[in-house]
């Protein structure tokens, strides 16, 4: 049993002709100490698909259907104050904007002693140690005059290690991060991951890393899938996405990104732009952009096929030639 | 001295010398200066006609206020930006004007720099009549279908308001409100970095294609290196206000000289399966640009200081193809 198990997740918001789907029966698994990077631009539902984990869908948004398991429990249909010990607790959170998330006016090292005394009895000053201790293995320097500073005396990097001590403070089984570097400067976003990179492996949390930068993917994750318009279009390991993408999103995301391609020929794009939920195609998604459409395409929802282990890939072309194979 | 441009036989469009913008920090009711944002200091390029000059950094290194100066959108104490040969510093407000039409600027949110209650043709149409451009409304809105159908979108979108249009589509009704004064340069400031890859690699071939048609030269503000390699012919690395190094596209990524280059070129996540993990070069963080260090401004971060960066600032040195502000040759030994 993986230790979350997400199952054909389903995400509205109410419009005009009723509910309007953002996630669209979403599953996968995240391993116990395992990094699984949810990948797509946006609009492709992969902020809605942590947010719908957690119960954190902004009304008047719902989770409409599906099943969210840690460790065998249902967490969706778990009385509201166990979810929130759930919160911050046994799941730990990241965001992309650290000073959206905290306190102006509360001294850091009090705002990571509060969240601990949120779901731990101990004294003040024992909670204050432990933040203090946290804050030295987030590399924070001089831990404890930093402990008094406020948020706005902090660089961004800095605020971005003081919520990754306040989301590991609770010994979490699971970090859900979302952009956590996106808002950061290149050389401090490297340190950052260097940083989940070693937490990570010293604590064995599993983390469901939210982000629209394959090359992070490449630096954190075990496993990845690929969203697309709300739904999962692409699941591989690390190594077989980025060097052998089967599905035509994922080969057109990756060559679309700068860095591949050779000076003075013109980047592959990938015509027109994602659709609005309200226009998603009946059929696969991506059909309105995709190079390999053909018939079935725009009509039929593509089922899941299997080509290698542990690979998912939702698409006709592909379930095609893996047919074209077998016979 | 300058880097080695590909097209030294000709004119440069842009020669900027000596810029230095600093903000003053002011405190109190009687606006009593405390200190000043050394936004930027010495700054010195060239770009040359139909090329593109990329100026890369981290935010606060002064690269937006270097474009900014250029357009005169700020105001620098010192300095040289000679366009076509004039001084854009020294001339009087209608003469500023009239150089304008040939230097426009394009914004990372194209939402903030459209406005949301004007029609899109009025938008484009606006810096044409200001400029004299078209003879009369009518041929001002053919002018606006062509420009429009030139950065790919639809004729008809120019009865349409800016909230109707994608990320991706309101880039290009801002582009095509640029070239509708018939610019020379443009200054793109970070104007694909909000986009989704998909998106920015259609917005990046769409300014390639202009480049190469209208002989264009940009001046691309980015924090974006593999952006950079993409569209630059040359590139200048700012590092809390001044240029750290200067040169071709080719060179600053094959054999960076600066550690500050180095640093940042290793920053960036690789896409290759088989390269990860690798330790962060560069510590730290961007120190205030209030107060910048003393010496070179890098040393508190820089893998490789020694004593003398602490107390002397390294004047910025040719080197083979380009410049570099470092006291250590790009294989570390020693120079100066």
């Amino acid at each position: 049993m993986a230790l979350l198990e997400v199952r054909d997740l389903r995400t509205a918001f109410p419009s005009k002709g009723g509910m309007t789907p953002v996630v669209d029966g979403v599953s996968f698994d995240l391993e116990r100490g395992k990094v699984l990077a949810l990948v797509g631009e946006s609009g492709s539902g992969k902020s809605m698909t942590a947010l719908s984990t957690l119960r954190l869908v902004p009304k008047p948004g719902r989770v409409t259907s599906g099943s969210v398991k840690l460790d065998g429990e249902e967490l969706l249909s778990l009385p509201v104050t166990e979810m929130r010990r759930i919160r911050g607790g046994r799941i730990g959170m990241i965001f992309q904007e650290p000073m959206t998330c905290l306190n102006p006016v509360v001294r850091v090292g009090a705002q990571v002693a509060e969240a601990i005394l949120l779901h731990e009895s101990m004294s003040k000053a024992d909670a204050r140690s432990r933040a203090r201790e946290l804050f030295v293995e987030v590399g924070i320097p001089d831990p404890e005059e930093r402990l008094d500073a406020y948020p706005h005396h902090l660089s961004g990097g800095l605020k971005q290690r003081v919520m990754i001590a306040m989301a590991l403070s609770t010994r979490p089984e699971i970090l859900i991060a979302d952009e956590p570097t996106t808002a950061l400067d290149v050389t401090v976003q490297a340190q950052i991951l260097d940083l989940l990179r070693d937490l990570q492996q010293k604590r064995n949390a599993a983390i469901l890393l939210i982000t629209h930068d394959l090359g992070i993917v490449n630096e954190l994750a075990d496993r990845v899938a690929v969203m697309y318009a709300g739904r999962l279009v692409e699941m591989a390991d690390r190594v077989s996405l980025l060097s052998d993408p089967l599905h035509p999103y994922t080969q057109g995301l990756l060559r679309s990104i700068p860095a591949l391609s050779a000076p003075g020929e013109p980047l592959p794009e990938i015509p027109g732009v994602v659709p609005s939920p309200d226009q998603w195609p009946v059929g696969c998604r991506f059909s309105t952009r995709c190079p390999k459409r053909f018939e079935p395409c725009a009509d039929q929802f593509p089922a899941e096929s299997n080509p290698g282990v542990g690979r998912r890939v939702w698409c006709h072309a592909v379930a095609e030639s893996a047919g074209e194979g077998a016979s | 001295m300058s880097a080695s441009a590909p097209n030294k036989s000709r004119d440069p469009l842009l020669q900027v010398s000596g810029l230095q913008t600093w903000y003053p920090i002011t405190q109190g009711m009687m606006r009593r200066r405390t200190g000043w944002i050394q936004a930027a200091t010495d700054v010195a390029f060239e770009i040359a006609p139909g090329e593109t000059l990329a100026l890369v950094g981290e935010s606060g290194c002064g690269k937006s206020t270097v474009g900014r100066s250029i357009l005169r959108l700020e105001n620098p104490q010192a300095g040289e930006v000679l366009f076509e040969g004039r001084d854009l510093l020294g001339l009087e407000a209608a003469e500023l004007r009239a150089a304008r039409q040939h230097v426009q600027i394009i914004f990372q949110d194209p939402m903030a720099s459209l406005d949301p209650r004007m029609r899109i043709r009025d938008q484009i149409a606006e810096g044409m009549q200001s400029f004299g451009i078209g003879a009369n409304e009518a041929e001002r809105t053919d002018r606006v279908a062509a420009l429009l159908e030139r950065v790919q979108l639809d004729a008809a979108a120019m009865n349409r308001y800016p909230h109707e249009f994608s990320g991706g589509q309101r880039q290009r009704i801002c582009i095509a409100r640029a070239l509708a004064c018939e610019p020379r340069l443009i200054v793109c400031d970070e104007s694909v970095s909000a986009l989704d890859v998909s998106i920015q690699a259609q917005i990046l071939n769409l300014l390639r294609e202009l480049q190469d048609e209208l002989g264009l030269s940009y001046l691309f503000i980015t924090h974006d290196l593999s952006v950079v390699k993409y569209l630059a012919h040359e590139v200048a690395v700012m590092y809390l206000g001044r240029i750290v190094e200067r040169g071709p596209t080719a060179r600053i990524f094959e054999s960076p000289a600066h550690p500050y280059t180095k640093g940042l070129l290793g920053a960036i996540p690789s896409i290759d399966p088989a390269r990860r993990g690798a330790a962060p070069a560069v510590l730290g963080d961007v120190p205030s640009p209030s107060d910048p260090p003393p010496g070179c401004h890098f040393h508190t971060r820089c893998p490789v200081a020694f004593d003398r960066c602490k107390v002397e600032a390294p004047p910025l040195v040719k080197i083979e193809a380009g410049a570099s502000r470092c006291f250590l040759s790009p294989d570390g030994t020693a120079i100066s």
